[in-house]
């Protein structure tokens, strides 16, 4: 896994010491309770990944200081901003930049006078501010749009007002929270490469809350998975999404997650049976709890033989590890092909391409045989 | 009234109605138009231009316009904010606030009149004190200014706080989070979102405060220069011995033209006025 380097550079930076962004807090608000600790550092982009509902935007708002906090603290560059100990910064002194699913232009201003909002409420001379706004402008790519008001903007163009807006009010922390979600393919793509852009010229810490994988690994080093309140899981990328601690974030990174147990460093053995077994040098603790990822495109399907039963492989040991057999459940169409949902426990998806799925007598109810290569597993123990 | 306050705009989108919703729609407009008619019917045009021109009248215009812009004036100073206070406040208390707002316009503008005599006549709750030091208030243009705030400020109130619960807080946050303090949001967000509503509830108020009369009779009196608006001119040269009908009718067409000037101007300024 190519995790690797990423996770020793995890490692050395550790949370929190000199981190540029700390935030530990908790928030209640109606019935709903977040909990929530995070570090990021100066030049680091941390993805925010969760479900609907589960408190991704009422953590930014936190921190930007939109949302009360109950109990911790936030510290952006040393500074503390908020927390039970003290009295919170107001909201205009706080420096956090933070950019929405929504443009949110002032509508009465061109693009220019909203880019230099920030630089003239914080005190620059209009000349100045329009000078530097300009050049933020042309760094979004939307150098002649100055004179242009919000509504004679596209979507796309509208947000990239925004960042400018954002960048120009010079933030001490930058807090995106789905900044892509309403725009199109096209628009979303130019916005995400805005971003990568900027990132590393900043220097300024990044959170990014986002239910798309493809944002987390294009923008960002580490990940954080927020369920219902609470972080369930915090560290590199390639690690967090290429082996999920949760079924959701399983189906969040599209791969198949399987629990079970130990049966020795390098193989794990669902509650159904079936025995999966990784090629990687593993250090499982055999009879201590593990779980199995695979890609959904890296098994093997083939129609079922006559001496094949539904449920797992009927010998358990060298011949029967990464075979099983087991009944559609559903299908589903995925580009270039079909996803198999499987019935039996476990239940896992299975990606075929249209020819093979052609070839297969794919219906609900029919029994297939399935193969997964040692090489394609990837074994960890669960915490 | 109520046509020019907030005029549907589903009706043209939401397609058809049955038919003979023409009949009554009809009679409403006649409700408002005829009696116009009739009065333009009645005017002896040759005399038109005496009445208009008489010292009285030009006197009369001269004021009302002046204690309507200090009237309109006071309004926007008092009911911007007032409309904030009432947009930003929980629920219970906007209710609350709101109903208060809107009694002026309920009430007979008469009543509105003995109640400002009741707070600031010779023998009223404020004005006893006031007289000590030497300030007479009723009977004074200053009484004509009160008494027009007094049944104009609603609109105003109103219309701004419309504007207000429309605009949101959203756009507010936004400024704050980039640096701006309080006063910048409102000065540079804040009352630019809520320019059009101003303005529709300005025009409102000035023509609601050059209309007044209820309130004025009783609060300012009649003299002529000092209190006598356009409207107690016409009441005057109504009822007055020996002035004709038709110069009350001259000064009432001047009222309405002026009136009509005032609404189409803030229909040529406002680009997403109702059509």
């Amino acid at each position: 896994m190519s995790a690797a380097p990423e996770g020793r550079r995890d490692a050395a930076a550790g949370p929190a010491a000199d981190a540029a962004l700390v935030a530990e807090l908790e928030v209640e608000r109606g019935g709903f309770r977040l909990e929530a600790s995070l570090a990021v550092g100066a030049d680091q982009v941390l993805a925010v990944l969760g479900p609907n509902g589960s408190g991704k935007s009422t953590l930014l708002g936190a921190i930007a200081g939109h949302v009360p906090v109950a109990r911790g603290e936030i510290r952006v560059g040393g500074r503390l901003l908020g927390g039970s100990t003290t009295r919170d910064v107001p909201l205009p002194a706080r420096r956090i930049g933070l950019l929405g699913q929504q443009p949110l232009l002032f509508p009465h201003l061109s693009a220019l006078e909203n880019v230099a909002f920030g630089p003239r409420a914080q005190g620059l001379g209009r000349r100045e501010a329009r000078t530097e706004s300009a050049g933020w402008l042309e760094r979004v790519g939307l150098a002649g749009f100055e004179r242009r008001r919000p509504a004679e903007l596209s979507g796309g163009q509208q947000q990239r007002v925004a960042l400018a807006r954002t960048l120009a009010a010079r933030p001490a922390a930058l807090l995106l929270d789905e900044p892509f979600a309403a725009l199109d393919v096209e628009a979303a793509a130019g916005m995400r490469r805005l971003v990568r852009e900027h990132r590393a010229a900043l220097g300024i810490p990044m959170l990014l809350v986002t239910h798309d994988p493809l944002d987390a690994l294009v923008l960002a080093g580490r990940a954080a998975i927020l369920q219902a309140g609470r972080l369930v899981d915090e560290g590199p990328i390639a690690r967090v999404l290429g082996h999920p601690r949760t079924p959701f974030i399983a189906a969040l990174a599209g791969v198949d997650l399987v629990e079970g147990v130990a049966l020795d460093p390098a193989t794990v053995r669902a509650a159904g049976g079936l025995v999966l077994r990784s090629a990687e040098r593993a250090d499982l603790v055999t009879g201590a709890p593990a779980s199995a990822v695979f890609a959904p495109a890296a098994v093997h399907v083939r129609a079922a033989g006559a001496d094949a039963s539904p449920g797992a492989a009927a010998a358990v040991g060298e011949a029967g590890a990464n075979r099983w057999s087991g009944t559609v459940a559903s299908l589903e169409p995925t580009a270039g092909g079909v996803r198999i949902l499987t019935a039996e426990q476990p239940k896992v998806a299975v990606d075929v391409p249209t020819a093979a799925a052609v070839a297969l007598d794919l219906e609900p109810g029919a029994v297939l045989a399935f193969r997964v290569d040692p090489a394609d597993v990837s074994v960890r123990p669960l915490v | 009234m109520t046509r020019v306050e907030h005029a549907p705009r589903g009706v043209a989108v939401a397609g058809r109605f049955p038919g003979w919703l023409y009949v009554p729609a009809g009679l409403g407009a006649a409700v408002l138009l005829l009696p116009l008619l009739a009065l333009l019917l009645r005017l002896d045009w040759a005399g038109v231009p005496a009445a208009i021109t008489s010292p009285e009248a030009v006197q009369a215009l001269g004021l009302s316009l002046a204690t309507a812009s200090w009237a309109t004036l006071a309004c926007v100073v008092l009911g911007v904010p007032l409309a904030l206070v009432i947009a930003r406040s929980s629920r219970g208390t906007a209710a609350a606030l709101r109903t208060l707002v809107t009694l002026p316009l309920v009430l007979p503008p008469l009543v509105g009149g003995i109640a400002l005599l009741s707070l600031l006549g010779r023998t009223g709750l404020l004005g006893e004190a006031l007289a000590v030091w030497g300030i007479r208030i009723p009977f004074t243009t200053a009484a004509v200014v009160i008494a027009q705030v007094f049944v104009a400020l609603p609109f105003l109130v109103i219309s701004v706080e419309g504007a207000l619960r429309t605009a949101g807080t959203r756009f507010e946050g936004v400024a704050a989070g980039l640096g701006a303090g309080r006063f910048t949001v409102f000065r540079r967000i804040t009352l630019p979102l809520v320019a059009p509503g101003l303005l529709a509830g300005a025009v409102l108020c000035f023509a609601r405060a050059l209309g007044e009369f209820g309130a004025t009779a009783l609060f300012a009196g009649n003299a002529a220069g000092t209190t006598r608006t356009m409207p107690l001119a016409i009441y005057t040269a109504f009822n007055g011995a020996g002035v004709s009908e038709d110069t009350a009718i001259a000064l009432s067409l001047m009222l309405i033209a002026v009136a009509i000037a005032v609404l189409v101007l803030m229909r040529g300024w406002r680009a997403d006025a109702p059509r």
